[in-house]
């Protein structure tokens, strides 16, 4: 059986790993190498590394990141932050990621979908969407869930589908630091409607929330980023939990 | 010396990796001489199946394939296309086993792309899967797949049961990422390496 995946996130600043990170017996938890490498180890079935660097300057330095990630790491990972055109695609794949991600820059430029995955693939492309409510409607936004747009979620994550898109990372900005759990209606909703893989991302505080997620949201990944850092849900544990309430997991 | 295909896959530098972390000595060539003159041969794949027959065509690499007699080991679109024909933009493939790829139908249920660690069920015995658990895990991401047929080693169950790994004389396939399957992927490459 396929399972379901646990993929923590890490923010990426200037090659370093931001959001305090609270791992006993990591030698230097700011290198997001070492991070990965300790997620890989005990049973993470993913990885996303989001780079959340403000200039091009310090963005540059996500490649060499990369090269080093790829290097150590023996599953999959995903590379998003400020990617707005097929060259970085290219950059960072040939550097060793496994998928990208974009987020705001196909909302402006929706055939940038369909560009990578014309030449690279759609099992590469992970088009990452943040969205709030407002009046009662999902409304896709940008530039870290800052600027609104009018777009619904669910059209918008269609037409991304239809674009080739091979995963759709969904960030509820409503639930997002929360820790009240995921947005499980919504995420339900999607899938009925989508036929590719779903990363729900927001709002995950307890493992019940993972379980939910999987059941009543029928995601096909969790993605968290500070209860895992902060070793609040061990992933190993988190796992143990999720197979103890009969959800396919990878132990 | 093992040779490691290079015609522009998607997943070369990840093998790469998983070559250099098991420190392996190999070359990463497109050279028809040093292809045929190796002891073992890595040809790996991902993306769009006519594409990368379009490319070996052009790198002229068809020929050199199917006559190789040293172990071959295709992974995921690099083992689809020992195949016969994949579905995938009609394609043509080479031939090397039976059998057509055929695209997943996507349901409520399943999604496609496969995408993801699924358990791989072992058929006959073979050394590729030496020190293999069971029901072990393996990275997955693919919506063709080749059906389950007298070649096959393991399978694995999506809404189809498929061919997880295959084998004919030199030429081995696995569906799988074993190049990012953690420990037992690392476990499949070393033992087609031994």
């Amino acid at each position: 059986m396929l399972t379901k995946r646990i993929v923590p996130c890490l923010d990426i600043k200037n090659g370093r790993t931001v959001k305090g990170v609270n791992f006993v017996n990591l030698r230097d938890a700011g290198d997001p190498v070492v991070l990965a490498k300790k997620y890989a180890d005990v049973g993470a079935d993913e990885l996303v590394l989001l780079d959340i660097s403000a200039t091009q300057e310090e963005r540059d330095t996500i490649y060499d990141l990369v090269k080093r990630v790829g290097e150590q790491v023996d599953i999959p990972f995903t590379v998003g932050g400020g990617i707005a055109s097929v060259d970085k695609v290219a950059h960072i794949l040939r550097n060793g990621a496994d998928k990208v991600s974009v987020n705001s820059a196909v909302v402006y430029k929706p055939e940038l979908a369909l560009e990578i995955s014309k030449e690279f693939g759609s099992q590469c492309l992970v088009v990452a969407i943040d969205a709030r409510q407002v009046d009662g409607h999902w409304l896709v936004h940008t530039h870290g869930g800052s600027k609104p747009t009018e777009l619904d979620l669910f059209d918008w994550a269609e037409q991304m589908q239809e674009m080739g898109a091979g995963e759709i990372l969904f960030t509820s900005m409503d639930h997002d630091g929360t820790k009240t759990g995921f947005a499980c209606e919504a995420l339900a909703e999607m899938s009925e409607r989508l036929s590719i893989p779903i990363i729900a991302s927001g709002g995950a505080g307890t493992k019940d929330h993972f379980v939910d997620v999987f059941t009543k949201g029928k995601a096909d990944a969790g993605l968290a980023a500070s209860v895992f850092h902060f070793d609040e849900i061990p992933v190993p544990e988190l796992k143990s939990y999720l197979l103890s309430q009969n959800i396919e997991i990878r132990i | 010396m093992i040779v490691l295909i290079d015609y522009d896959a998607g997943n070369t530098c990840s093998v790469m990796n998983a070559l250099d972390r098991l420190q392996a000595d190999y070359r990463l060539s497109s050279d028809p001489k040093e292809i045929r003159s190796a002891q073992k041969v890595i040809f790996p794949g991902v993306g769009h199946a006519g594409a990368a027959m379009t490319s070996l065509k052009e790198k002229g690499l068809v020929d050199v394939i199917k006559g190789l007699t040293q172990p071959v080991l295709g992974i995921c679109v690099g083992m689809q296309l020992m195949a016969e024909r994949s579905e995938e933009g009609d394609t043509a493939c080479l031939g090397i086993i039976p059998g057509i790829v055929s695209r997943f139908d996507p349901s409520q249920d399943y999604n496609v792309p496969h995408m993801g660690w699924n358990t791989t069920q072992t058929k006959t015995k073979d050394s590729l899967f030496d020190s293999i658990d069971d029901d072990a895990y393996f990275y997955y991401v693919h919506s063709y797949y080749l059906p389950d047929n007298k070649y096959c080693i393991a399978t694995s169950d999506y809404d189809v049961t498929f061919a997880a790994a295959i084998r004919k004389d030199n030429f081995w396939g696995i569906q799988f990422h074993a190049e990012k399957s953690s420990k037992q992927g690392a476990q499949i490459i070393e033992n087609f390496l031994k």
